[in-house]
């Protein structure tokens, strides 16, 4: 974990609302990890982003403009400066998987999927939803890639859950909306499929001090910034 | 030039971690050495542990967030166990902040820390987030005469009160601790505010309630301690919306010997030692050879 600023290498919005921010720096980011961002006096604090891809010399980040926070990234050009705190997170060692996975993500969601699939060398298949525009998937790394939009503009019309089946895959890993998550635990549980997801929350530290991130599991309040964002499927406890 | 002694304890330099940014300092020890901050204080303690609350626990407002933890902890046996041993390696005065729900269970965890290896024990009758957590103690100084009073009767260690902005009158709350036996007060802790989210109609919170700190609240929290620095004659840790060292030696000339920093660490990770080295070049600028000749000069 280091505390930089990095100049901005590119920030371009590759879809409606939806940008791609690569930022000049070296690091070593397992998959999942974050980073927390800021090129901003006000609002006061930053705001976590997980890596979505990373090369020698860069890292990058996909997001979506939601807020006070994100309107200030987006305004980011090119040599401007970005107070970057990270790696952060527990991310996971991809080095022990074996066999089939399959990582279902929903919109701004598949961000940090992009990034273990491109990291995991067993046999991947993505299942990947959309509201509307497809975004993100440029130079994805798997064996098959599935796509819905709510819209039907790509690939299958509806929900990716509605075509999702986690019976052939000895782990999967999800990430999206709160209700995309549940119904792919609800599934994975009914096939005992091996499930992680990694969580979002609003942050204030990120490095696991201030306790305001935390997500319910079976043993307690956890630190989604330092005790996760990935937590395994079974721990999690979603509010009905 | 940045050294203050008080109640028997040696402060490096007036800036101390305030209670509830800091967690028990293992995150921030990651980051960078915090044996050089004054003192630490330990996120707020119980008796016994509490997860604290449930739904969103964090919202930013202009210049400022509003938090809802609840004091969620380990209890102090876990504390003393398991968390004090490291925060004792580091070089630092470690200040334990104590929450409650009754006088009783005040009572019970202050014998606990007195026995204890901490330096300092930070009475919290200030937190705004749960019902039992002793904010009931801090609006009016009759509860918490009753409170202070109680404790100082198995508190041999330095026995500071940190007050709520929410009090009735804060300068006739500081009076009554100090009348009781509060060795120092610090103050403020958090405003108890609100936002509401207008699609759902309903608090941004479940406990519809949550407290808010960062510099939105410092020209108010540097009002009370003026007020209170001038009616009474114990230390004052001064803390509230401290985010860099111009506003920490505003405190100090309005009468604190010491500094809390709490949510500036999530506006910028090494603010404490930013504010640290800043102060000590004001001083060297100003040829000031000692903080203590500036403590309540205003």
């Amino acid at each position: 974990m280091q505390y930089s600023s990095l100049k901005v290498l590119e920030n371009r919005e590759i879809s409606r609302n939806i940008f791609k921010l690569t930022l000049k720096g070296k690091y070593e980011v397992k998959p999942g990890q974050f980073f927390m961002l800021k090129s901003w006096e006000e609002p006061i604090l930053s705001r976590p982003f997980s890596i979505y891809d990373k090369g020698e010399n860069y890292i990058s980040f996909l997001y979506e403009v939601k807020g006070k926070g994100t309107e200030k990234l987006a305004k980011l050009k090119n040599q401007d400066t970005v107070k970057v705190l990270g790696p952060l997170g527990n991310g996971m060692d991809i080095s022990s998987i074996k066999g089939k996975v399959a990582l279902v993500g929903g919109g701004i969601g598949i961000a940090p999927l992009v990034y273990f699939a491109k990291n995991i060398e067993a046999d991947v298949d993505i299942y990947f939803g959309f509201r509307d525009e497809v975004y993100g998937i440029e130079n994805l790394k798997c064996k098959n890639l599935y796509i819905s939009t709510e819209s039907g503009k790509v690939g299958y019309k509806g929900y990716i859950t509605d075509i999702f089946n986690p019976f052939e895959y000895n782990l999967v890993i999800t990430c999206g909306p709160l209700v995309m998550m549940k119904k792919v635990k609800d599934v994975c549980k009914k096939t005992a499929t091996p499930l992680y997801l990694l969580m979002e929350s609003k942050m204030a530290c990120g490095i696991g001090a201030c306790l305001v991130c935390t997500c319910k599991t079976k043993d307690g309040m956890k630190r989604v910034c330092k005790d996760g964002p990935i937590f395994k499927g079974e721990e999690v406890v979603f509010d009905a | 030039m940045l050294k203050i002694s008080l109640w028997g304890k040696v402060f490096k330099n007036p800036v101390i971690a305030a209670s509830g940014t800091f967690g028990f300092s293992r995150e921030y020890n990651e980051l960078y050495d915090v044996s050089i901050l004054g003192g630490i204080a330990t996120k707020g303690l119980t008796l016994n542990k509490r997860e604290g609350n449930e739904g969103i626990r964090c919202f930013e407002t202009p210049s400022g967030m509003l938090n809802s933890v609840g004091l969620q902890n380990p209890g102090i046996d876990y504390f003393i166990e398991n968390e004090l041993p490291f925060m004792k390696s580091l070089n630092t005065i470690i200040i334990a902040n104590l929450g409650g729900g009754s006088i009783e269970e005040y009572v019970q965890g202050a014998e606990k820390l007195d026995k204890s290896d901490v330096d300092i024990i930070e009475l919290n009758i200030s937190c705004p987030n749960v019902k039992e957590g002793g904010i009931n103690f801090g609006i009016k100084s009759n509860m918490a005469r009753e409170v202070v009073k109680e404790v100082r009767k198995v508190v041999k260690k330095p026995l500071v009160v940190k007050l709520s902005p929410n009090a009735e009158n804060i300068v006739d709350m500081a009076v009554a601790c100090v009348e009781e036996g509060a060795d120092g007060v610090s103050l403020v802790n958090t405003f108890k505010a609100m936002a509401i989210d207008i699609y759902k109609r309903k608090s941004v919170f479940k406990n519809v309630f949550a407290g808010l700190s960062g510099p939105a609240i410092k020209p108010i929290a540097l009002r009370m301690v003026y007020e209170v620095s001038k009616a009474v004659n114990v230390p004052i840790i001064g803390v509230g919306g401290i985010k860099d060292y111009k506003d920490a030696i505003e405190f100090i000339m309005a009468g604190a010997s010491l500094v809390q920093v709490g949510t500036a660490n999530f506006i910028n990770p090494f603010a404490c030692r930013d504010i640290i080295n800043g102060i000590e070049n004001f001083l060297k600028e100003e040829g000031i050879n000692s903080i203590s000749e500036i403590i309540g000069i205003v």
